[in-house]
């Protein structure tokens, strides 16, 4: 099982200092993170992508390229890749050269984004959001498997005789995750190609999640990629932790009170009740991401979210010791040994290469 | 069975601040009267009030996380499980009040679509009872609902005197709202978590 951490990117302030990050911080405090996830130990990490303030990573390939260079082990991927307002070519392009530069260190996580203008700044419309989702993975599919691809569609110019360089590392194209909090189109979606799914598994109660999760098993296995249970499935989740839960909830409480997504909503202990969020011990963080294979089953990749909401780096980088030295290594041991049988790991690009993915699409009337 | 099929749900919704308020006296006539012209008619009534001063703070918080408190929720699906649905609200600055429109915002896209909706509406003067047409109305007709032709509006002095007609339109929009809730239920939407459009139509844009 594969653990990390995935982040927004934003630039908030701390509301315990009224200070704000520069852009050039943020950035750097993202790489740091990065870098920090294969120190202590993690697996994978995410970055979104975002075309608007208050956010940093509009430019997703070069930052993990960055990484790519000073990290070892580390699977660098995104949360999302905006599979509707990005031109699927260059996705095919700039992901293949990360995979090439990563030396195969690298999957990545379509999704549409949240929010509207994004779309007309790009020349798209939001309301084709899943057809556009949709036809471009289609698209971005065939690019990565096909050296010579003829190609018409809805939303690009068409394509006769075009190639996708480099084209992705050893004939492997990188491992791709559909990630989606409410549409059955893209569970649908991730079914069909028998590629992974991943919900964010933090603003929804995990009533929606397993309902999300269930529909992808069900149909990956309609699909023939084989059962139900051995569909790839990831998911995040969203932890602040300190020795005591006392001293945790009390000083993220501050951070939550004035957060971007929930700030003068719901309390801390409704949001923490109701939600995946978990404030507490690294004790409670492990006995609630536990908790999390009772309502989708087992699962191969759990990210956290760990720097949002203007919290500081240096908290951040403490919420990442304990990740590493408290909480996955006990979560590494007791999934596995809670994990049924036959079900499988994560792939990789070592995985790929060694036993392509048995199950490939059926074949659609060619349009 | 049979008597599984005869029974109808109506829902209450006021969204009176007062404790009493004229709203809710508004809203308890009206379901009386509903509810007495269903039992005439042979028909068993499960009537369900909502009070959405009791959810104001969880439809803020909806509003703002996207997602409904357990309490909320569980109100919500009263009304989409309804045959029929009593909505009134008091006139504030020539429309619903902000509460009352918390609530039709986070209830889903189509689920009211032709729900049977009797509108009502309370103030302290007549001069806004035609915010119910020019408010109430349009909404419901936005939300594809099947909005009875009569609408009540109380207005202060309508509870001191028998003149003005009140008890009349009370009666008269009961029966239209209970003849519409007597024909047959409405089809439950679908479901697309339990029957997903399949994949080959979503490529081939045929939803």
């Amino acid at each position: 099982m594969q653990f990390g951490i995935f982040t927004v990117g934003d630039v908030t302030t701390d509301p315990t200092t009224a200070r704000t990050p520069t852009e050039a911080e943020r950035i750097q405090a993202m790489v740091t993170l990065a870098l920090k996830a294969e120190e202590v130990g993690l697996d994978v990490f995410a970055t979104g992508e975002h075309h608007n303030p208050p956010f940093v990573p509009s430019s997703p390939t070069t930052m993990l390229g960055y990484i790519a260079a000073s990290t070892e082990r580390l699977i660098l991927s995104t949360s999302t890749t905006l599979i509707t307002t990005n031109d699927p070519v260059k996705i095919a392009e700039d992901y293949a050269m990360l995979q090439h530069l990563a030396g195969g260190r690298v999957d990545l996580m379509t999704g549409r984004g949240n929010m509207g203008p994004v779309y007309p700044w790009f020349g798209q419309d939001i309301r084709q959001g899943i057809p556009l989702a949709i036809e471009n993975y289609a698209l971005l599919h065939r690019l990565w498997r096909e050296d010579v691809v003829d190609w018409q569609g809805s939303f690009r110019t068409p394509l006769t005789g075009f190639t996708s360089t480099p084209r992705p590392l050893d004939g492997v194209p990188p491992f791709v995750w559909h990630g989606s909090i409410r549409s059955p189109e893209i569970a649908e979606q991730a079914a069909y190609y028998g590629d992974g799914f991943f919900h964010n598994n933090i603003f929804w109660p995990s009533e929606h999640v397993q309902r999300m999760v269930e529909l992808y098993r069900r149909r990956f296995e309609h699909y023939g990629h084989g059962p139900a249970a051995h569909a790839i499935v990831g998911l995040g989740g969203q932890v602040f932790m300190r020795a005591s839960s006392q001293d945790a909830i009390r000083e993220f409480r501050p951070y939550f009170d004035h957060a971007p997504v929930y700030g003068g909503g719901p309390s801390l202990e409704d949001y923490i009740s109701q939600t995946p969020l978990t404030v507490g011990s690294p004790q409670q963080v492990i006995d609630r991401t536990l908790g999390f294979r009772e309502i989708v089953g087992d699962y191969q990749r759990q990210l956290f979210l760990v720097d949002h909401a203007g919290l500081p780096l240096k908290t951040v980088l403490e919420q990442m010791d304990m990740l590493g030295e408290l909480v996955v290594p006990v979560l590494r041991r007791e999934f596995d040994a809670r994990r049924a049988p036959g079900v499988p790991d994560a792939p990789t690009h070592a995985s790929l290469l060694a036993a392509p993915p048995s199950g490939e699409p059926v074949e659609l009337a060619a349009g | 069975m049979a008597q599984q099929i005869s029974s109808r749900g109506l829902v209450v919704v006021s969204a009176g601040l007062g404790q009493p308020s004229s709203t809710r006296l508004l809203a308890d006539r009206l379901a009386a009267a509903t509810s007495r012209q269903l039992t005439a008619g042979g028909q068993a009534v499960e009537l369900e009030t909502i009070e959405l001063r009791d959810l104001a703070r969880d439809l803020t918080d909806n509003l703002l996380t996207g997602f409904p408190s357990p309490n909320l929720k569980a109100r919500i699906e009263q009304v989409l499980a309804a045959d029929g649905l009593i909505a009134v609200s008091p006139i504030f600055s020539a429309s619903y009040s902000g509460l009352f429109k918390l609530f039709v915002d986070v209830i889903k896209h189509d689920g009211l679509a032709g729900m049977p909706v009797l509108i009502a509406a309370t103030a302290g003067t007549p001069r806004h009872s035609l915010a119910l047409e020019h408010a109430l109305r349009p909404l419901f007709a936005y939300l594809g609902a099947a909005v009875v032709p009569t609408a009540v509006f109380a207005a202060a002095e309508d509870w001191g005197s028998l003149d003005h007609g009140l008890v009349n339109r009370i009666e008269r929009a009961a029966g239209q709202l209970a003849r519409a809730m007597a024909g047959p239920p409405r089809a439950a939407p679908a479901d697309p978590y339990n029957d997903p459009i399949p994949f080959e139509r979503l490529l081939e844009r045929r939803p």
